[in-house]
């Protein structure tokens, strides 16, 4: 990359005054990170937690309701989420031995796996709201296409609640996607501008670190909404 | 701040084929997820399918998210967060099964 004309590409980044280092920069950083993502673990976990009670409280309520979420959009989400963690830890990577080129691509495609990610969740939103499978007070199943759908089955009479964890949960997974793909596009954008390199990634790092929690709280929703027995 | 050094630090690179094996493994324990709901383990299916969740988050921490070859202070941040979640877990569910039983459908 010809870039030595560039302040701080690739040469020495000044940190802020109140470091005493680039690297006590980068630590603190990425510590405010860790910090917001443990707020961010007690935000879900208070919905994770509620699961729990009211799976405990109406077994038969989640096991009928999770026979409305098909397994194969899940999987495919969830095989999505993993490689687009992949190639954003690549990125990072990429960025550490200086290859900005390689860098650029992998996180372009971490951003394509968050659309596909979301393309698959408005399928599977739009089929349940077709049918009518709302949250709560909302639910208005038409009877005849649930019939269809999971044959005679019995509903509980409070299935509603199950759509209530339902959308909450992957609603806020959701919107956790949206804004983790806004800020790939701000790092993508900055790293294609050459800003960054083995001396200085720290946004990179702390996207990413957003990312990978994302694709944490989904490898425990998977199982959760789409497995429950 | 002349005086400071700067530059040199040198940050442990995890190497590409480590990424792809965690990947690698990852997708495997995807696959035992939903190939171990083929069979009934009894009231042992939710510990099962929150076991492999854990191994996979568990990869992911350590690896993807560096914490491996992270100071000590970020693992305890996130164990202060996980560890006050199962508190918070574990007494909620301490209500509620030693509940006497009504019945409610809310």
């Amino acid at each position: 990359m010809s870039t030595a004309n560039h302040g701080n590409t690739h040469s020495v980044r000044h940190h802020a005054h109140h470091y005493e280092s680039a690297e006590h920069e980068h630590q603190s950083s990425k510590e405010g990170v860790w910090v917001f993502l443990c707020t961010e673990i007690l935000m879900f976990g208070g919905l994770f937690v509620a699961y729990a009670i009211f799976h405990h409280l109406f077994p038969e309520t989640f096991k009928i309701g999770s026979k409305f979420t098909d397994v194969r959009y899940g999987a495919t989400n969830t095989v999505v989420l993993l490689f687009s963690s992949l190639t954003m830890a690549l990125g990072i990577y990429y960025c550490q031995i200086k290859d900005q080129k390689k860098a650029v691509i992998a996180l372009s495609i971490t951003i394509l796996c968050g659309f596909i990610f979301m393309g698959i969740k408005y399928l599977e939103y739009s089929h349940k709201i077709h049918l009518g499978l709302l949250p709560g007070d909302w639910y208005a199943g038409n009877a005849d296409m649930i019939a269809s759908e999971i044959g005679n089955l019995k509903l509980p009479e409070n299935i509603g609640l199950y759509f209530s964890f339902y959308f909450m949960m992957t609603g806020i997974h959701g919107i956790h996607v949206l804004i983790g793909m806004g800020l790939i596009g701000w790092v993508l954008i900055r790293t294609m501008r050459g800003e960054f390199g083995p001396n200085y990634y720290t946004p990179v790092e702390g996207v990413g670190l957003f990312w990978h929690l994302v694709d944490l709280v989904w490898i425990y929703l998977f199982p959760l909404l789409y497995l429950v027995e | 701040m002349g005086n400071t050094s700067h530059g040199a630090h040198e940050h442990h690179i995890i190497p590409l084929k480590t990424y792809l094996q965690v990947f690698a493994a990852l997708i495997f324990l995807t696959f035992i997820t939903v190939a171990v709901t083929w069979f009934d383990f009894g009231a042992f299916n939710a510990v099962v399918a929150f076991g492999i969740a854990s191994v996979k988050a568990a990869l992911v921490l350590a690896y993807f998210m560096h914490l491996k070859y992270d100071n000590m202070m970020n693992r305890v941040i996130i164990g202060t967060g996980v560890f006050f979640l199962l508190v918070l877990w574990f007494f909620s569910i301490l209500d509620i099964v030693t509940r006497v039983s009504e019945q409610s459908t809310l």
